[in-house]
């Protein structure tokens, strides 16, 4: 199994550590050709206002889009997350829109407001260890959209189709768990919903 | 039960910097350019470090009017920058909510024989090193990040280079150590024996590592991407540029994509003059901002 990490700022490293711990292999993403021979696909946790702005003058939003339209799982982590969502609160234009739901960014506050807690996670043993950085989370899911977890009436980790996507960067602990969730994904691809796909209006 | 300011909040804010370009802005409007650019965060100041070259005085922390400024003009993280060994100063900027604190030798030191106990604060902090020494202490007294000091305000990157060089050669020296070698490069380092332990058994520093202090092209930010930095500090170099939105684009592209050679070669074509920049040998001793701090 071969999953790609895109690579244009942010965590790279430790989402290429927890895939190949989980014994899969890790790709390095920066072109588009990267995308090519993947079987999923991490958005990792970073800065997603310059993510996106470097997936534009990679020319990688279409080519990440077909990625997505051909129903290939995707995982993103906080910055990830935010550019998986169909809309971003207070924003006008979403990244990819490619998960039924909206996000509201830094929504926990600011650096200071930061923190680490312990989740219950539908389907993982508790506690799940995680750390929210200027954590966005989920404000509205659609009705595709399976919440697996909330943090304080927040919903912090969901799931839609062939879409994973978290407020938190389980990357920055060795708890791999979700990681092995994601790869679990990957490796029954066939038996995932697809209705809650991304649709071209 | 959560908790606030833990190591591995402060730590992990700064990986997820990694890969980018921190950008010094004076105001809003130079602010917005660089989140507009790619930046990852802007470092609100109130002269830039090559303005406090040249006008000289006492440089300290920035009016707060000016650093709320930026707070409420982006939204991506903030960092300002504190005296070394001001207190005060890094209160308040906590209090302020800032993102990160740069306790800076850019900035008139405050205090010349103590560096602020870090670990007391909930807001991380950034700190610069020369070699690897530096470093052991800054992240003993709870720096979550480290930059390399390079020379700041002079748009030469000759100090950069050797500061990170000399930093990445010590790391790979102390990996390499027998075990029982270890004490013996504590004492002559002026490094704890724990932090070798632990610099040995990960096979690098323990937090990120960006290059600063001389930045000033698309090719050098790609140079200390290619010398094994984890992102860059741009100073002087944007706004001191005659096109500063242009160079902030094309710094933060050559920086993701450092060794893409053809790319870096398009984004410097025609970007017109960069900041002048300074010879070290023109700067005396005592103008050398490195030397502050130990």
């Amino acid at each position: 199994m071969k999953i790609g990490v895109l690579a244009l700022q942010g965590a790279v490293r430790e989402h290429v550590q927890a895939i190949q711990a989980c014994g899969a292999e890790a790709v390095v993403v920066k072109k588009a050709a990267e995308l090519a021979d993947l079987d999923g696909l991490v958005l990792p946790g970073g800065e997603s206002t310059a993510m996106r702005r470097l997936i534009d003058r990679a020319e990688l939003m279409e080519p990440l889009r077909e990625f997505a339209d051909s129903g290939k799982p995707m995982f993103g982590t906080c910055a990830g997350l935010v550019l998986l969502a169909k809309e971003i609160d207070g924003q006008e234009a979403a990244h990819l829109g490619v998960m039924d739901m909206t996000v509201a960014r830094n929504s926990f506050g600011r650096q200071v407001d930061s923190f680490e807690a312990d989740l219950d996670i539908v389907g993982i043993d508790a506690p799940f260890p995680a750390v929210f950085i200027r954590a966005p989370h989920i404000v509205r899911a659609g009705v595709d959209v399976e919440v697996l977890c909330e943090y304080e009436g927040r919903i912090v980790l969901a799931r839609s189709g062939p879409f994973l996507g978290c407020s938190f960067h389980p990357e920055l602990t060795g708890d791999h768990r979700l990681m092995q969730l994601f790869l679990d994904m990957v490796e029954n691809r066939e038996l995932l919903p697809t209705e809650a796909h991304y649709s071209k209006i | 039960m959560s908790e606030k300011g833990t190591d591995r909040v402060k730590r992990g804010m700064a990986e997820m910097q990694k890969g980018g370009v921190i950008m010094d802005v004076v105001n809003a409007e130079q602010a917005k350019i660089a989140e507009a650019a790619g930046a990852t965060a802007v470092m609100a100041l109130e002269r830039v470090p090559s303005d406090i070259r040249k006008e000289g005085g006492v440089a300290r922390m920035a009016d707060p009017r000016i650093t709320e400024e930026v707070m409420n003009a982006v939204s991506i993280p903030v960092m300002a920058k504190a005296r070394i060994g001001h207190i005060t100063e890094a209160r308040v900027l906590e209090a302020m909510g800032v993102d990160y604190i740069d306790e800076s030798e850019v900035l008139t030191p405050a205090d010349e024989e103590f560096h602020l106990l870090k670990n007391d604060y909930t807001v991380p902090f950034v700190c610069g090193c020369r070699n690897i020494g530096e470093a052991a202490r800054r992240i003993g007294e709870g720096a979550s990040m480290l930059r390399t000091k390079g020379e700041p305000g002079t748009g030469n990157i000759v100090e950069a280079v050797r500061h990170l060089r000399q930093v990445n050669a010590e790391v790979r020296n102390i990996v390499a150590m027998g075990e029982d070698e270890l004490m013996t490069a504590a004492r002559d380092l002026g490094a704890s024996y724990e932090f070798l332990r632990e610099v040995k058994l990960l096979g690098r520093l323990p937090v990120v590592n960006f290059a600063a202090g001389g930045i000033a092209t698309p090719a050098d930010a790609a140079l200390m991407m290619e010398l094994g930095a984890d992102g860059v500090f741009v100073g002087s170099g944007i706004f001191k540029s005659d096109q500063p939105e242009r160079f902030a684009r094309a710094i933060v592209e050559a920086t993701a994509h450092y060794q893409d050679y053809a790319l870096i070669a398009k984004l410097s074509k025609d970007l017109g003059p960069a900041m002048k920049g300074l010879e070290m040998a023109t700067i005396g001793a005592a103008d050398r901002m490195q030397e502050r701090s130990w």
